[in-house]
């Protein structure tokens, strides 16, 4: 049999529809890229995150001196006023953006890490055992997630370890959820059969056959977790159950200063601003990948 | 069908389909007219831009094409310049579409009754409701349905494959359209449905001169019911003319080794495949597009496009050589094939050479039982081909043996003697390593993140000890085996084609050095040029390795050119089990005869 015009077929450039093979999460990665949203919700979330690592060698006071009478209007020496306590602002806001970041940032990774494993189990081993997970996971659906660690944290007390695995533990469910119905469709196809046929053992079948061509939804999913691990670190920091006194945290900080919030709105709306930019971001990011993924905005010449 | 006629219903000019941004060509230069009361076969391999053209006629293209040039008039009226409320009028009045996939066109939360009526409501049928009404009834009459009240109260999951599709087809026929178009409308149904939409499809034709362009990859379907076939290749008709002439004197050497590659149960031959695949769109040469995979190509054929020529009007062919190839030039090199029949007189069964032993097998889906009481052997050598419809079993009897049924089975498969376990993981490394499965569809049997090389040193990891350059050594031979480059190891599957998919998806197979080799409709996502091809390696294989092999299929046309042996299947049994050339030549069984009956073929007095 003649091999020629096989091989000239195969070494043309392949499907007029996609560039050289990526892996999965990388053209989604590139198609979110091409998207205005996703550029915006980056350079945001850059700046956010330079502001958090970088911001205290600039800062012109430590967080916890104090500089001046209580809530002090913004004047030459102090470029946002002062808190309650005659504190900074402007320092305190350079400082506590990176509790938010580590605290955030953690707890999504491990709520994605237990999430994806129980979602990846559950939807290969279906019956029984898919049952049992996805029913308990239902039940930490059923508490709202800050309930449950206002829970955990009155009886363990405020530790930071306990508030980022609460926020953790409250992600799972969802992204189990996703994760599961991802793996079903994947788990269907012939290739998971073909490797469980020369007896792949389940744990590597679940790695590196099924997790490969999950990882796109799973990318967006963190990204969307991401905005809710921020949201409600701040919200159990503004409530008492987060960073504890006197650390600078931008959750903390309005909750300390909301008795001034129509005298002196100053110290209440720079980091309300700063946890609204970065929520903003990191939304604007996942909704750029999900449309990346989705293919929303993809050029249309699809053949 | 020949000579000048003045009642030309369609005509279609030049017609370009490009993609929108890239302006990259579907179909290039497509022209055909048809006849009143005519039916014209368009007939292609995927990708051909058939289906592109057809739906072109209702003005249609799917997101992201557009028509870049040429004319469609449709009697009298200029398609492509309509407005949309025009041609909402015109669809499903003028000129109607039946599509592939009938279930999933049908909506199904409607009775079927309320969505014929809705047509003709659409387009006003008649003068009043109650001659819809007389309409309805009529065209269930037409596409031979049963017209009762109950049936119209029907939804359509009630219905089975071949009603739904009859169902559509009388809804493209409700307005009393001038023309028909019908893509690929038996594809999904099993031959013996096929063999009644066929039937009805020519009698709607015949009985009211409607026009009907018949779009399908299989030749052998239409070669009962078209008057004339156009045979597309890479975006451009090569070939059109007359049904008879095309099968017994076609001039060009695609047409005439398409014909080769189709599996016939008469044949004498069995069919040879056309190496390479079909170009891309995007990926199409200057010249003729079949000449890099054509046997006769003269240097011409690769930089300028043959212009249309042919023995007479009706006749037309698009190649430099077609005079030559008229008159007798082998379009095939390389030596004969012979069936492997030839090889055997006698069933082994009696024989105790005997690998795999299926006995009294019982096996569940759920809690329903799909396999009742089967009974079957494979033996050393030897391909046993399992036929049947869908729904017959022959796949879960083929997991079975591989291990790969989710459910309960009662009964025993024994494998050289010892009884197997009923899931792989329940079975020793050796008995894993002996049974090696193919799917069916290789788009979904290859991991898509994995490149070849990845695909390939899995079984190998698990089976054998190799080193890295073992490994390697063994994937190339493996990849030669199969009859691709090795250069192919740092691809992912996307950038194969169909057929060289399932080339690799072969060879993972085969690189585990398998004493038993299970095909499960391997070839049935593949075009008919590269099914034949990949059943030529696969026969050629098994002479070279002397694996047993289990061959699934639904194509009974194609278990002469592969097994020695074959088991026909009709709900969970076993009905017929022999050597291939008794059970085809004398079938016993009543359902053997009718699966051969319906099965479609070309005419006898085909010449290649």
């Amino acid at each position: 049999m003649s091999l020629e015009p096989e091989v000239t077929s195969a070494e043309a450039p392949i499907s007029v529809s996609r560039a050289p093979r990526r892996r999965e999460w990388v053209q989604t990665l590139v198609e979110a890229w091409a998207l205005r949203r996703t550029k915006v919700g980056f350079v945001i979330f850059v700046i956010l995150l330079m502001i958090a690592l970088f911001g205290r060698f600039v800062a012109p006071y430590t967080p916890t001196e104090f500089v001046g009478r209580p809530f002090s209007d913004p004047s030459a020496a102090y470029w946002l006023g002062t808190d309650f306590l005659g504190r900074d602002v402007l320092t305190r806001v350079l400082h506590g953006g990176l509790s938010v970041f580590v605290l955030g940032i953690s707890a999504t990774v491990i709520g994605t890490v237990f999430g994806v494993s129980l979602g990846l189990v559950a939807g290969y081993a279906r019956r029984a055992v898919d049952e049992a997970i996805m029913r308990v996971l239902d039940v930490v659906l059923a508490f709202p997630s800050v309930v449950l660690a206002m829970l955990f944290v009155s009886i363990l007390g405020p530790r930071l370890w306990l508030i980022v695995l609460m926020v953790g533990v409250s992600h799972m469910p969802r992204i189990a959820r996703v994760t599961r119905a991802a793996t079903v469709e994947v788990v269907a196809r012939d290739f998971v059969r073909a490797a469980a046929a020369v007896g792949v053992p389940r744990r590597k079948i679940l790695l590196y056959e099924v997790l490969p061509n999950i990882s796109s939804p799973l990318l967006v999913e963190f990204g969307l977790r991401l905005t809710y691990s921020i949201i409600m670190i701040a919200a159990l920091s503004f409530i008492g159950f987060g960073m504890q006194p006197p650390a600078a945290d931008w959750g903390l900080m309005i909750n300390e200063n909301r008795i001034a919030i129509i005298t002196q709105p100053w110290v209440l709306l720079a980091p309300v601003l700063m946890i609204g930019a970065l929520t903003i971001s990191a939304n604007l990011m996942a909704d750029g990948l999900s449309r990346a993924l989705v293919g929303i905005d993809r050029d249309t010449a699809q053949a | 069908m020949s000579g000048a006629r003045t009642d030309i219903v369609l005509t279609v000019e030049d017609l370009r389909v490009v993609l929108d941004p890239s302006g990259i060509e579907i179909d290039d230069g497509v022209s055909f007219i048809i006849h009143e009361g005519e039916v014209l076969g368009l007939v292609g391999e995927s990708a051909s831009g058939k289906t592109t053209a057809a739906t072109s006629l209702l003005a249609y293209q799917r997101r992201g094409a557009k028509v870049a040039g040429g004319r469609i008039d449709i009697a009298g009226t200029d398609v492509l310049s309509l407005s949309r409320p025009e041609l909402r009028k015109v669809r499903g009045g003028l000129i109607s579409y039946v599509p592939q996939d009938a279930s999933a066109s049908l909506n199904p939360a409607l009775r079927i009754g309320d969505q014929l009526l809705e047509i003709l409501n659409e387009h006003s049928f008649g003068s009043s409701q109650a001659e819809r009404q007389a309409r309805l009834l009529e065209m269930m009459d037409e596409v031979l349905l049963p017209n009762d009240r109950a049936f119209l109260r029907r939804y359509p999951h009630q219905l089975s494959g071949g009603q739904q599709q009859r169902v559509v087809i009388a809804m493209a026929m409700a307005n009393r359209p001038r023309i028909i178009v019908l893509d690929e409308p038996t594809t999904a149904l099993d031959v013996t449905t096929q063999a009644h939409v066929l039937e009805t499809v020519r009698h709607l034709t015949s009985s009211y001169g409607v026009s009907a362009l018949y779009v399908t990859h299989d030749l052998a379907v239409v070669s009962c019911l078209v008057d004339r076939i156009a045979i597309m290749y890479a975006g451009r008709l090569v070939e059109i003319g007359p049904r008879a002439d095309l099968f017994t004197g076609a001039y060009h050497p695609y047409t005439r080794r398409l014909l080769a590659a189709i599996p016939d149960i008469h044949a004498t031959r069995p069919p040879r495949g056309i190496p390479g695949s079909a170009p891309r769109p995007g990926n199409r040469v200057a010249g003729c597009a079949f000449a890099p995979r054509c046997d006769c190509r003269i240097d011409k054929c690769a930089t300028e496009l043959p212009p249309y020529a042919g023995p007479d009007a009706d006749h037309q062919v698009c190649c430099w050589r077609w005079e030559e190839v008229g008159q007798g030039l082998s379009v095939i090199a390389g030596e004969e094939l012979v069936f492997p029949t030839t090889r055997v007189e006698e069933p082994c069964r009696s024989v105790n050479n005997v690998v795999v032993d299926v006995r009294n097998v019982t096996a569940f889906y759920q809690r329903k039982e799909v396999l009742h009481d089967v009974s079957t052997t494979l033996c050393e050598h030897r391909c046993l081909a399992l036929v049947g419809e869908s729904g017959s079993g022959k796949t879960t009897l083929a997991r079975c043996i591989a291990g790969l049924h989710q459910f309960k089975i009662e009964g025993a498969i024994e494998f050289n003697g010892k009884p197997l376990a009923r899931e792989t993981r329940g079975r020793t490394s050796a008995e894993r390593q002996a049974i090696q499965y193919i799917f069916q569809s290789p788009y979904s049997s290859l991991n898509p993140r994995k490149t070849i090389r990845q695909l390939l040193a899995q079984p190998i990891d698990i089976f054998f000890d190799l080193d890295r350059d073992g490994t390697e050594e063994r994937m190339v031979q493996v990849l030669e085996q199969v009859a691709l480059e090795s250069s192919l190891l740092n691809r992912y599957p996307e950038q194969l084609s169909g057929g060289e998919r399932q080339r690799v998806a072969i060879a993972r197979a085969l690189v585990a050095e398998p004493s038993v080799l299970i095909c499960d409709e391997v070839t049935s996502w593949l075009d008919v040029s590269v099914q034949a091809a990949i059943i030529e390696l696969l026969v050629h294989l098994q002479g070279e390795t002397g694996v047993s092999m289990l061959f699934v299929t639904h194509n009974l046309a194609l278990v002469r050119s592969i097994a020695q042996e074959v088991a026909v299947m009709q709900d969970g049994r076993i009905v017929e089990h022999g050597v291939v050339d008794a059970v085809l030549d004398d079938p016993q069984a009543e359902y053997t005869r009718l699966l051969l009956g319906d099965t479609p073929t070309i005419p006898a007095d085909c010449r290649i």
